[in-house]
């Protein structure tokens, strides 16, 4: 990316795949940095407004959670082909997270302990489910890591900045990238 | 696979958006429009029930908040209700500094959690209105049009994300309850910062700030009176926890349950027995389940729960401001309960004030600041946990071993008990707005999104938790008639 656009907004799109929203709260927890933020991202499909489908090409992707399931593979996908840059945000993109301790269950066990024999849902709008939950970079091309469960809100603040002035995200300061 | 048959179309509305979680709706319509089926589907699956098996019983508070990240709070303190019994001290017998930090940590989530509802997720709809731009009618939209609300917004989520911070460590999936107590009091200095802080954040403002909110909305209901009391109105049955006088107590008490009318269908309930009068229904088209009371069984036994169950349940709050809105809404509804979806959001905001009002009282007693902080008893094998979450009765159970590894472990979340509910809320919106229309713009698509999100679902939490109770299973053909139903208790 070029530094040249600092003065010009960026977009961003961001989803929660398999994940708690629990990374996006902590976009959130940026509080009144919000108003800020507004001024130089531009919001593009995300949970937080009403814009399904990608309609454009996007500067920056977050994405939060893993991949449990085909249609998680499925909008991680259309996220790798919209954002110029996509970013794994949090423990479950990361590593797959708490949803990945089924990873060593039998997906039939799983069902088991929910459902009674013979009633597990299946249905055309249920999509299938993985054998094991997947982190983002095994499904995709991921261009950047930002670890924590969820990250902090100063971490998540200071990678927009950077990306908003075109900068890398390896500039990231010690203090913010650390996991608790 | 042809279920959609010729001449008839499906609409999907997917992903469902300004919620917590994932979902999605889908309407049939026949070849004259007319709407034949609509469904609201939770269809991702987590298997937490099953994964948790083996890990020893004092992670649980924290393995579990991670079920969500808008409500970590409920699941970490109810997990920890449910360990309290564990190890031999159950929730009312835990010393004063360690109810009161976790009330003032559940209050503090409460705030937050309402207001994020409130002003970020469903505001956008009121102020813009249902049929607006999709591209503003989001919180960015409000930022740019209402700077001052929304300034006040993000304050007040922020006062109660501290509130949690200085409770449990981290603003989301903090550590703060443990089995039988709590691992940190509240310093004097933490203390100041909530209740002095600064102009623009301290439990005063706060108070002042959500009955502007509380303001802004009754003065909304004034102006589309048949909006709000009709949009996605009908009856049910409710159910809360209430403090054994009948106040409104969001962290512990007596569950209750209340028929359109107000009629109690029981009360004082133990919760340690909650499985005696909720059972659930599966359906194959979704992972969230239908529970409903036994007593009355599935057809007319299914309730709802939340701000407005809450308000329908409890005889009184005990916060002055709060009880005197209390009072107002429920001569509103002549006394009986209200069975409006809308009336969600004024109901929300009342317990929102409420809340606001509870940590300015709690943060002005010395027992956050000194005291014990944890009681041990006699380890038990079997506990349950129960709490109003923000969006309604959240139950946790759970059954350790001797080795002091969990066993056995069912949630049953707010939202799935809001299942039916929100699947009426759908249907009301194709009967009453899309059936029979030709053209189906944005806007009504919206108001099916706006019927669901009137119950604030946590989806995120219906994904990972489905529950093991004891379960009613109907197969129906695509006609909806019965083939099949099977039975199945909770122990297997």
């Amino acid at each position: 990316m070029s530094g040249q656009r600092s003065n010009k907004k960026i977009i961003l799109a961001t989803t929660s795949l398999a994940g708690c929203f629990g990374c996006h709260m902590s976009l959130l927890d940026i509080d009144e940095r919000i108003l800020k933020l507004v001024e130089v991202v531009e919001f593009d499909k995300s949970p937080i407004d009403d814009i399904k489908e990608f309609s454009r090409m996007c500067d920056v992707g977050l994405v939060e959670g893993g991949c449990c399931n085909s249609e998680n593979v499925r909008v991680l996908r259309d996220f790798r082909r919209h954002c110029k840059i996509l970013i794994s945000v949090g423990a479950c993109a990361i590593t797959g997270g708490l949803p990945a301790m089924r990873n060593g269950i039998p997906v039939s066990e799983l069902f088991e302990a929910a459902f009674p024999a013979g009633s597990i849902p299946n249905d055309e709008e249920i999509p299938m489910l993985l054998d094991r939950v997947y982190p983002c970079h095994e499904i995709v091309k991921i261009d950047g890591f930002l670890p924590g469960c969820p990250p902090r809100a100063d971490l998540l603040w200071e990678a927009l900045n950077l990306l908003v002035a075109g900068k890398s995200l390896s500039e990231l300061s010690f203090e913010n990238v650390r996991y608790d | 696979m042809p279920s959609v048959k010729s001449g008839t179309r499906k609409i999907t509305i997917e992903p469902v958006t300004r919620v917590e979680g994932h979902g999605k709706v889908t309407i049939k319509l026949d070849e004259n429009n007319k709407v034949i089926q609509s469904r609201f589907h939770i269809v991702e699956f987590r298997g937490f029930e099953r994964f948790i098996q083996g890990r020893p019983y004092w992670e649980a508070p924290v393995l579990v908040q991670r079920l969500c990240g808008i409500c970590p709070v409920s699941h970490h303190l109810c997990a920890s209700k449910a360990m309290d019994v564990i190890v031999g001290v159950p929730s009312d017998s835990l010393t004063p500094t360690a109810d009161k930090m976790r009330r003032l940590m559940h209050y503090g989530q409460f705030f937050q959690s309402h207001v994020l509802h409130f002003f970020h997720l469903a505001s956008p709809d009121l102020l813009f209105g249902v049929n607006s731009d999709p591209l503003k009618r989001n919180i960015i939209g409000v930022i740019q049009a209402f700077p001052e609300i929304a300034k006040k917004a993000v304050l007040m989520r922020k006062f109660g994300q501290e509130v949690i911070h200085l409770t449990a460590g981290k603003k989301i999936h903090g550590t703060g309850a443990i089995p039988g107590g709590v691992n940190k009091h509240l310093t004097s200095a933490e203390r100041d910062e909530l209740l002095v802080g600064t102009p623009e954040l301290n439990a005063d403002i706060m108070v002042a700030w959500i009955q502007e909110g509380l303001a802004l909305f009754k003065d909304y209901h004034l102006k589309n009176k048949e909006f709000i009391d009709g949009f996605a109105a009908f009856p049910s049955n409710y159910m809360s926890l209430v403090r054994k006088d009948g106040a409104l107590d969001l962290y512990h008490g007596v569950l209750r349950a209340v028929d359109p009318e107000g009629k109690k269908i029981f009360d004082q309930v133990d919760y340690q027995n909650y499985a005696d009068y909720i059972s659930e229904e599966v359906r194959s088209w979704t992972y969230m389940k239908f529970p409903y009371f036994q007593s009355l069984g599935m057809e007319k036994g299914w309730y709802r729960v939340g701000p407005l169950a809450r308000l329908n349940t409890c005889d009184f709050i005990p916060t002055p401001l709060a009880q005197k809105e209390f009072e107002q809404y429920k001569a509103y509804s002549k006394g009986k309960p209200s069975g409006s979806s809308m009336h969600m959001h004024w109901a929300r905001l009342i317990e929102a004030l409420h809340a606001a009002e509870k940590i300015r009282e709690l943060l002005n007693d010395p027992d956050l600041i000194s005291g014990e902080l944890v009681k041990t008893g006699v380890r038990m094998g079997e506990g349950v946990g129960l709490l109003e979450a923000p969006r309604g009765t959240l139950f946790h159970h759970y059954r350790v071993d001797p080795n002091d590894q969990i066993t056995m472990c069912n949630l049953i979340v707010s939202t799935t008990s809001n299942n039916e509910g929100m699947n009426r809320a759908v249907s009301w919106v194709a009967e009453n707005v899309i059936s029979g229309q030709r053209e189906i713009p944005e806007g009504m698509l919206n108001q099916v999104e706006v019927a669901i999100r009137a119950y604030d679902p946590c989806l995120s939490c219906a994904t990972h938790a489905v529950g093991q109770m004891p379960l009613e299973v109907v197969l129906e053909d695509r006609d909806g008639m019965v083939l099949d139903r099977k039975v199945k208790n909770s122990n297997g």
